[in-house]
């Protein structure tokens, strides 16, 4: 049979041809933009009303954008240099940037305060974010608060000091008494440190000089410093209630579920703006006369409530993710309620709630421009006050506003982008 | 000087309670339980503090405004000045407090503020109902409208159908209701919480008239581009006393505050002035100028403070007369003539009670 | 487990009330009332104290008194005669009709974009993300005070409509776009009921008509099923449809003789026809874009939750893609849209209450603004407006776990 084939056959290609280049309309650009732009007419049709728009946003921003002028000290100024042609007034940011950041009574000499607390913040935050950093870094975590207190508001170092030696004296009285229970080594810890506090507080006012930087009221504090302040306080400090609102919520006694049910559906019932509302014109009331708990105190406390009825829920559904048998399994190896909760279901149940927790403290952030409906001078309402009330700068809407959404959106997309790539992470860990 | 006097155990106390507070932070309620008495005595309160918390304005150009260095100026700035070096003997112990129509009464009601020196207008309800103390009118003011030229009205009765801006929260809202009612003509309000958003509303043309007290139309308008466009319309519709006021029930701290303002008053019309007043206090022979200024009589210390009190608030801020010329007077950009706070003896309504 | 916290014995001792199970959760609740208790009334006496030391008390009387100012813009009747009380309901009434408006105009604008964010073409879907993104990561107030400052600093004027020459012109005469608020034909009954002024009843009868005709057109619908079920042919009902819509509406407007009311400048503004103020639209188009961008992330999340094998199977079944997606994916998507779609209309009511930014007259900006200015009597504001905002957010969370009831995959 094999020689018939050879036979019958006139011609026998041994060596296959090269491939032939694929039609020019199946390859390379022209391919991708037939499938991705052109593939059917009403397609095409979008294709081309959707450059349409971007042609307009770009035809009307372009010239103002590039054509903008930097260096001018008022808007008649602007307006004589540009010469009728479009063009931002830009100078409003070069002139005024540091009431934009830092309100308009923080005193000038001390902007290196905040800058530095806002590198340290970074430093501090980084372990936290970021697990594959070496866990000593969070020491730097835990004492950032103290530093930041000190360096924003200025005054005796003892303060802060003198809280951070509550905080330690409390734990450690916490370690020596846990392993009696949980509870004693708690509440041992709260009145150990409330005893430092209180002793400290009579010794502070005799060292007031030492080592002082100068005291800035936070009256003084104002613009995007105010926002990122009320943000980073807030979120760190509701953090620990939000836990404990859901832990109570899923409680099996009744009346500590239904104290935290109530709490959290009355406040997520309401808008921030009454909260703030309660802040400034109600809070006042509920202190002792005298106590002089100022507004920014009284709107961080706001604030904080209602953050952690939001991250309560949040952590709330990573508990009910839980697996039951995670729940069983502590109880099997006889762990009490505390250990369980602090050694097996809070680990896995924070893990799985971190991407909703971030994004609460990105709404949280936003929200902090609600401070300006309540007098608080923060980026919104020191544009929308002093500035554009001023005679040089009335009129100068745009340039302020596109700022303050920069400003914004550099945040909160980097934070959103990172919630992704950590869920993206956890993902994996979990299969 | 006045911190010599103030009684040493309140002073540690207080200080003790303002320490912890900072100390404690997150753990207010300890502050909180030792801090106990406090609203009767707001003149202890302040030496204590060694700072008065005044009250003012967000900011109105003239009256109450930081300026470029973040330091607060204006007309009812120099009477909180004035107040705190009466009696902590130092003009710059103020701390400002900046307030809107909404938070005024609540900061001061809930002790935030020690006096409120924020254009505010006695009224009966203010006084009684919610339970206020107006010691005293620094201005006398009524409320006008301000329309820009090209509009060609020429009075408020000419405004039928007119957008209005009006800064909510205060009594001119009230009295635009008034007003135009009685004149049976319509208008929409467009109410707004700040001057500085009402200031741009109006110059953007989304109201034809913004209407408030004449005085802060003057220091609005003199904060415009081109003042000239803008015209004040003749009829004032209301009358606005304005002044400080204090919480109710704390006499002897409104007392402080009353004859502060009483002082600057009578300073301008006995003719003490900052210049002159070192040398009227050591050699004049009229007996009411030798009590103002403490070298005669015992008025100061009758107070709770000292003999050189009033002296003190003269020097410092200059008398009423001066005040008024240097912040919003006919020299000023706001450009306010004296008219109604004119001196009585000048036909002005301006007359203090005698230093007697 | 229990058998070691069994009583040993019958002996009671103090230490139990915290290691004993039995009596544990007991002792904790009992805590966390004292404490409870505790911080109540340690607040609860710093209140009395104060009110008493400013010389205060806590009344709703104020609510009977007469507001003394103006609204501009109301829904019922109101003057500055009107009570306190009746301001309120002018600023629930407004605070609802904006969160209606902004829902609708919300949901449409999320779904589109949630759905060209899906789409094959790459241009659109890249300019959907970007306008998402963009939306969702800038404060909502700052959205609001950028469209209100487009609304009053870019629109024109009503001057600027005036002259022979005028610099601006309204839109086909018809539409008039001014920087407070615009202007849209109005329309009103010739002959209607109540004379000129017109009267509701017009606008009943014209709904009783619309609901007429809804039967009417739900009967022909099933009379034409009962039809194709027995013989196999559906009759055409299009044209005896749009009859019964159209024919008796026409013939009752032409009685009532239906007319529009075009809006013309007069004095200091436009006058006539409907006037849509500058602040609703600020807060309204705010509200909807971003809002709209977090529904178009739930709507694509809803539909990239129904599994591909879905639409594969349907097409199997040789259904045509828009049954496909009418019949098969959409219902299942809903189910994962809708939940995330109310909590977002809850938030478009909370979010409302930022009128006060723009001077819109919500319940916000009169009982919690000028009424409290007014009267000074902050507490019992503040309260009324929580109390407000609680009601509706209940009303809308009991909604939706009836829902949710209605919805749930019924298993077997």
């Amino acid at each position: 049979m094999s020689d018939t084939h050879a036979e019958s056959v006139a011609f026998v290609r041994e060596t296959s041809l090269p491939p032939a280049a694929p039609p020019v309309a199946e390859t390379g650009i022209v391919k991708w933009v037939r499938e991705n732009l052109f593939a059917t007419w009403a397609n095409g049709l979008l294709t081309v009303a959707s450059l349409y728009v971007i042609y307009l946003i770009l035809r009307a921003t372009m010239p103002w954008l590039f054509n903008g002028v930097w260096n001018a000290s008022s808007l008649a100024e602007c307006r004589e240099i540009l010469q009728g042609t479009t063009g931002g007034c830009f100078a409003v940011l070069t002139e005024r940037w540091n009431q934009l950041l830092f309100g308009f009574t923080y005193p000038t000499e001390l902007y290196w305060r905040p800058l530095v607390a806002f590198v340290l913040m970074f430093v501090a935050l980084a372990p936290v974010l970021f697990f594959d950093l070496p866990r000593k870094l969070l020491i730097v975590t835990g004492l950032f608060p103290f530093i930041a207190y000190w360096l924003i508001w200025g005054g005796s170092i003892f303060v802060p000091v003198f809280v951070l030696v509550g905080f330690v004296v409390g734990y450690l009285v916490y370690v020596r008494f846990e392993k009696v229970s949980f509870a004693a080594g708690f509440f041992g810890g709260l009145a150990a440190a409330v005893v430092v506090w209180t002793v400290s507080g009579a010794i502070t006012p005799s060292l007031e000089n030492v080592l002082a930087l100068e005291a800035v009221p936070s009256r003084d504090m104002g613009g995007y410093m105010l926002n990122m302040m009320l943000g980073v306080t807030c979120v760190s400090l509701s953090l620990p209630i939000g836990i404990a609102l859901a832990l109570g919520r899923q409680s099996s006694m009744p009346l500590i579920k239904w104290i935290c049910v109530i709490f959290i559906e009355f406040v997520r019932g309401v808008p921030l703006i009454t909260l703030l509302f309660v802040a400034n014109v109600m809070l006042a009331y509920f202190f002792p006369p005298g106590s002089g708990v100022d507004l920014f105190l009284r709107v961080v406390i706001m604030i904080t409530l209602f953050s952690s009825a939001y991250i309560a829920e949040v952590i709330r559904g990573g508990l009910a993710a839980l697996p039951k048998g995670q729940y069983e399994a502590a109880d099997s190896l006889g762990l009490d309620y505390p250990q369980a909760m602090r050694l097996i279901i809070l680990p896995q149940a924070l893990k799985i709630s971190i991407p909703g927790i971030v994004n609460i403290a990105v709404g949280l952030f936003k929200d902090t421009t609600l401070v300006s409906v309540i007098s608080m001078f923060d980026i919104l309402g020191m544009i929308r006050g002093p500035i554009l009330a001023s005679t040089e700068w009335n009129g100068v809407y745009w340039e302020l506003l596109g700022f303050a959404c920069v400003v914004f959106f550099v945040v909160c997309y980097s934070i959103s982008q990172y919630s992704q790539w950590l869920e993206r992470r956890l993902a994996t860990d979990h299969r | 000087m006045g911190r010599n006097n103030r009684p040493n155990n309140v002073a540690d106390y207080q200080e003790e309670v303002t320490m912890n507070k900072s100390v404690l932070f997150g753990a207010l309620t300890i502050a909180g339980l030792t801090a106990g008495a406090a609203m009767a005595g707001t003149m202890d309160d302040v030496k204590a503090r060694g700072k008065l918390n005044c009250g003012v304005t967000t900011g109105l150009v003239g009256f109450a405004a930081p300026d470029a260095n973040g330091e607060w100026k204006g007309f009812d700035v120099a009477v909180c000045r004035a107040v705190a070096a009466a009696v902590l003997g130092d003009a710059t112990a103020v701390e400002f407090v900046p307030t809107t129509g909404k938070t005024r009464f609540t900061a001061l009601a809930s002790g935030e503020i020690d006096m409120l020196a924020r254009n505010t207008t006695w009224t009966f309800s203010r006084d009684v109902d919610l339970k206020f103390d107006f010691v005293g009118v620094n201005y006398y003011d009524g409320q006008g409208f301000m329309v820009p030229k090209e509009l060609g009205v020429s009075s408020a009765k000419d405004l039928d159908g007119a957008t209005v801006c009006i800064q909510t929260g205060t009594t001119t809202e009230l009295n635009l209701a008034d007003f135009f009612r009685s004149n049976n003509i319509n208008y929409e309000p467009v109410p707004i919480e700040t001057n500085a958003e009402a200031q741009q509303q109006y110059l953007a043309g989304a109201c034809d008239v913004y209407t408030t007290d004449a005085s802060g139309l003057a220091a609005t308008r003199a904060t415009f581009e081109n003042p000239d466009e803008h015209t004040l319309l003749p009829e004032i519709v209301s009358k606005e006393p304005l002044g400080p006021l204090v919480r109710h029930g704390d006499n002897e701290w409104g007392d402080v505050v009353r004859w502060t303002l009483n002082a600057l008053i009578t300073a301008e019309e006995l003719g003490v002035s900052s210049a002159n007043v070192g040398e009227m206090a050591s050699n004049t022979n009229n007996p009411e100028v030798a009590r103002l200024l403490g070298t005669e009589g015992t008025l100061g210390e009758m107070l709770g403070l000292d003999a050189d009190a009033f002296k003190r608030a003269i020097e410092t801020q200059g008398n009423y007369g001066e005040i008024f010329a240097t912040t919003i007077g006919e020299e000023t950009p706001i450009g306010l003539a004296r008219g109604l706070n004119a001196q009585w003896t000048d036909g002005g309504l301006l007359y203090s009670p005698p230093f007697r | 487990m229990s058998t070691t916290t069994d009583p040993q014995g019958g002996t009671f001792r103090l230490s139990m009330l915290l290691n004993d199970t039995r009596y544990r959760s007991l002792t904790m609740q009992v805590i966390a009332a004292v404490v409870l208790a505790l911080a109540i009334g340690y607040l609860y006496s710093n209140l009395v104290t104060n009110l008493r030391a400013a010389g205060l008390n806590i009344s709703y009387a104020f609510l009977g008194n007469p507001a003394g100012y103006d609204i501009n813009q109301t829904l019922i009747d109101y003057s500055s005669q009107s009570t306190n009380l009746r301001a309120a309901v002018v600023g629930i009434l407004n605070t609802l009709l904006v969160a209606f408006l902004a829902c609708v105009t919300a949901t449409i604008f999320g779904v589109i974009a949630g759905v060209l964010r899906l789409s094959n073409n790459w241009l659109v879907s890249k300019l959907m993300a970007v306008y998402v993104e963009i939306f969702r990561n800038i404060p909502v107030l700052i959205w609001i005070v950028i469209i209100f400052t487009i609304m009053i600093a870019v629109l024109p004027g009503p001057r600027a409509f005036r002259g022979d020459d005028p610099e601006s012109r309204m839109l086909l005469d018809l539409f008039a776009f001014t920087n407070r608020g615009v202007y849209i034909p109005g329309p009103y009954f010739t002959r209607g009921i109540g004379g000129e002024e017109g009267s509701i009843l017009n606008w009943l009868m014209v709904i009783g008509v619309l609901i007429a005709s809804l039967f009417a057109t739900r009967a022909v619908t099933a009379r034409a099923n009962a039809t194709q079920a027995a013989t196999g042919v559906r009759p055409n009902t299009l044209w005896t449809n749009l009859a019964i819509w159209f024919v008796p509406l026409i013939a009752l407007l032409f009685v009532l003789g239906l007319t529009w009311e075009v809006p013309a400048l007069k004095g200091f503004n436009f006058s006539g026809g409907i006037k849509v103020g500058g602040p609703l639209i600020a807060l309204w188009f705010a509200l909807s874009i971003y809002t709209g961008a977090f529904i178009a992330e739930n709507v694509r999340a809803g539909i990239q939750a129904v599994s591909k094998g879905q639409t594969e199977a349907a097409g199997a079944l040789g259904l045509r893609p828009n049954r496909i997606m009418s019949l098969v994916v959409l219902p299942q998507a809903l189910r994962v849209i809708i939940p995330p779609l109310i909590s977002q209309y809850l938030n478009i009511t909370k979010n409302s209450s930022l009128a006060i930014a723009v001077g819109y007259a919500d319940i916000t900006a009169t009982l919690g603004g000028i009424t409290l200015n007014q009267t000074g009597r902050a507490i019992e504001c503040v309260l009324l407006l929580m109390l407000f905002y609680l009601v509706i957010s209940l009303l809308i969370s009991a909604f939706m776990n009836v829902y949710n009831n209605a919805m749930k995959l019924k298993e077997r």
